[in-house]
């Protein structure tokens, strides 16, 4: 925790004096962490000379900043027309039963987040997910399985390494 | 002399598989001891065809589309055998001359005419497709001239709002103070959009310089592109061209040795559909909560940091480099009516042939989707075409003919906004869509004003009630009036039209909300 917290007061050191730092601040604390813990507000609202509640308030208006760690990977199921228009809305019920787990979720292994995303910008190859940072198009639940059967080999991997 | 082969590096290529492509021909090619060269060009928009191979030959670039990895070997044996060129490549995936390709030789680009031809990243590659003319002629006029040049083209924001583009700047010139800025909204959230995405990884060099000649007519030294949060890839290489320019310098101190300054920056969105609102992105980039604004003051009055603020699309920044570059008449020359120069439609939905279209407005709804779409990915028959994004109207068949035009399409209660077409086959649920309409608003409402906020809220239940035909005639007007509250009561676009799907899924397809049946008992 220690440690956690000197990375945030590195980053407020960063960000302080740049104009409308708070947003990039906050990016980059998520980016360090995984999250936006809640210890972070006091010293970013007095680093930033805001109250708790503003800084409070930025942090529940934005979907990207979530206030608690996440799974090792993050899928985003995009929920937007175009993907509706070519059966996202199975693919998300397909996700749901998969992983065991809905939108804001983490499977009990730690391994992946479900989170619901609003356009990907890939809409003339729909569906479409992003996992972490890469964005797959025209997934539908067999290549969802195939997707997150790559994780699991990797993380089972990964722990036959460490063992 | 080496093979030059070319693979996107854009989002959609990425996503379809373009890096193992890539990475096995480069590996194929040393096991054949092959020459091979390969660049990572952006994308032509030809999303269908994704991931695209062009290879170089000595009568023009021929392509390959769509190449997954199981196709790289026949590729290669093809390379090897050193018939390239010749008129005898008989492979399967052959397209001929990608320039000649059907769908790109229909189009009309101006603004797209540069994407997917080089590295995207290269400068060397942007001045020699006439990159930075633009801007070189700007450099020789007065802010007042490149006004006037931006005015007489007629461009108007292609963000959705198509507010006429030289009248928002020349309000920014006139409006004294130290400090102006340019805004790039880059906050491209509507489903069916992808032509900001696409600009912005496969034609960066061009809103940098958009957004340099905005900077030098309004007088403004720092510029800010807001990028939504989802687009990792355009933010690697807007980050990257950025600093290459800032190099090269056409970016930064002393502009191309203008003595004038202009700093760019891009700045993330953190996934709010509201924050590409003008104000609401405004509010964003001064690290507040992305709430709406009230008008008066209008941004290029009291905008970012309460300074004179200049904020436009990705795509009207672009199109001003290339009405600087080939002049204001030649642009103006395109299109109907007051809606002057192209469009770039964003095909897309449940479509065979989904990408990026540029055309001068005037192209009907059905040409488009006709001749460029090649009907549904399902094989089923087209039931309604959403245009213009999560707040754009659903239309029927007698809909579509037409004209992109944005008093055409406000005639009939629709609108083009950003150029997004969404298709939809005949298994589509309009109720069900209806209802996404207000629980999408329910989700991404700023909550500033009553009608959007609790409305949407209202909205969902309502229609709810409708769908299970619970007092069914009453909840229908009140429906209605929900609608008349919001569309008349909010503050701005996001409350204000989500009741345009909504009424236009109830007048067209009023059988999917039980309606019809009821009135045959």
């Amino acid at each position: 925790m220690l440690k956690k917290n000197s990375n945030v007061d590195q980053l407020i050191e960063q960000f302080k004096t740049l104009p409308g730092g708070l947003l990039p601040l906050l990016h980059a604390v998520k980016h360090a962490m995984g999250y936006v813990p809640d210890s972070a507000v006091e010293p970013i609202s007095k680093a930033l000379n805001l109250s708790r509640a503003e800084v409070h308030g930025v942090i529940s208006f934005y979907h990207d900043f979530n206030t608690h760690p996440v799974g090792r990977h993050t899928v985003q199921i995009c929920r937007a027309e175009a993907c509706q228009s070519m059966g996202s809305r199975d693919l998300e019920a397909h996700a749901k039963q998969c992983l065991g787990i809905d939108y804001g979720e983490t499977t009990p292994d730690g391994l992946v987040t479900l989170e619901p995303v609003y356009c990907l910008g890939n809409c003339a190859c729909s569906p479409s997910i992003r996992v972490n940072d890469d964005i797959h198009a025209r997934v539908d639940s067999s290549r969802f399985d195939e997707l997150i059967a790559e994780f699991t080999l990797l993380s089972a991997e990964v722990s036959g390494v460490s063992s | 002399m080496s093979i030059q082969v070319f693979i996107p590096q854009d989002t959609t290529a990425l996503a379809l598989g373009a890096e193992k492509v890539a990475s096995s021909l480069l590996q194929g090619a040393q096991t054949l001891g092959l020459d091979v060269e390969i660049t990572r060009n952006g994308s032509r928009g030809m999303f269908w065809l994704e991931p695209l191979m062009e290879v170089e030959t000595e009568s023009g670039r021929i392509g390959f589309g769509p190449v997954k990895l199981s196709d790289v070997e026949s590729i290669l044996s093809m390379l090897n055998s050193g018939s390239v060129g010749t008129a005898s490549i008989k492979h399967p995936l052959y397209l001929g001359e990608v320039s000649e390709i059907e769908y790109l030789a229909k189009q009309q680009r101006l603004t797209f005419k540069r994407s997917g031809v080089a590295d995207p990243t290269c400068i060397e590659s942007y001045q020699r497709l006439d990159g930075f003319s633009g801007l070189a002629k700007a450099l020789s006029m007065s802010g007042q001239d490149v006004v006037d040049e931006l005015k007489n083209s007629g461009l108007r924001g292609r963000g959705g709002a198509a507010f006429p583009a030289g009248i928002k700047w020349q309000t920014v010139l006139d409006t004294p103070g130290e400090q102006k800025y340019i805004v790039c909204n880059a906050d491209e959230g509507d489903s069916g959009t992808f032509a900001d995405r696409l600009l912005m990884e496969s034609d960066p060099y061009q809103l940098i310089e958009g957004m340099t000649i905005a900077g030098l007519a309004v007088g403004a030294n720092q510029g800010y592109i807001y990028l939504r949060s989802e687009y990792p890839v355009a933010h690697k290489l807007l980050n990257l061209t950025i600093e290459r320019a800032t190099k090269a310098g056409f970016l930064g101190a002393n502009v191309c040795n203008s003595g004038k300054d202009f700093f760019l920056e891009v700045r993330l969105g953190a996934g709010a559909y509201i924050c590409g609102e003008e104000t609401s992105l405004l509010e964003s980039l001064e690290g507040k909560r992305g709430m709406v604004r009230a008008k008066p003051p209008l941004p290029a009055i009291e905008g970012l940091f309460g300074k004179p603020t200049v904020v436009n699309n990705v795509l009207t920044l672009g199109a001003v480099a290339s009405i600087l570059e080939q002049g204001s008449d030649t642009y103006k020359n395109f299109g109907m009516g007051r809606s002057r120069g192209t469009l770039a439609v964003q095909l897309a939905g449940n479509v065979k042939r989904g990408g990026l279209i540029e055309l001068a407005f005037g192209v009907t709804l059905r040409e488009v989707v006709d001749d460029f779409g090649n009907g549904t990915f399902s094989g089923r028959p087209i039931r309604a075409i959403q245009m213009g994004g999560p707040l754009g109207a659903f239309l029927p068949e007698s809909q579509w003919d037409t004209p992109l035009d944005y008093e055409a399409f406000a005639a009939i209660k629709a609108m083009i906004g950003h150029g997004g077409i969404v298709v939809f086959d005949d298994t589509v649920d309009m109720a069900a869509q209806a209802r996404f309409a207000m629980e999408f608003c329910v989700i991404e409402s700023c909550g500033k004003c009553t009608p959007c906020r609790i409305g949407s809220t209202r909205g969902v239940e309502v229609i709810d009630r409708i769908v299970a035909n619970e007092d069914r005639d009453n909840n229908l007007i009140l429906l209605h009036d929900l609608c008349d509250t919001m569309e008349l009561g909010s503050l701005c676009a996001m409350g204000g039209m989500t009741p345009f799907p909504v009424r236009s899924a109830l007048t067209y397809f009023e059988e999917d909300f039980g309606i019809s049946s009821r009135r045959d008992h």
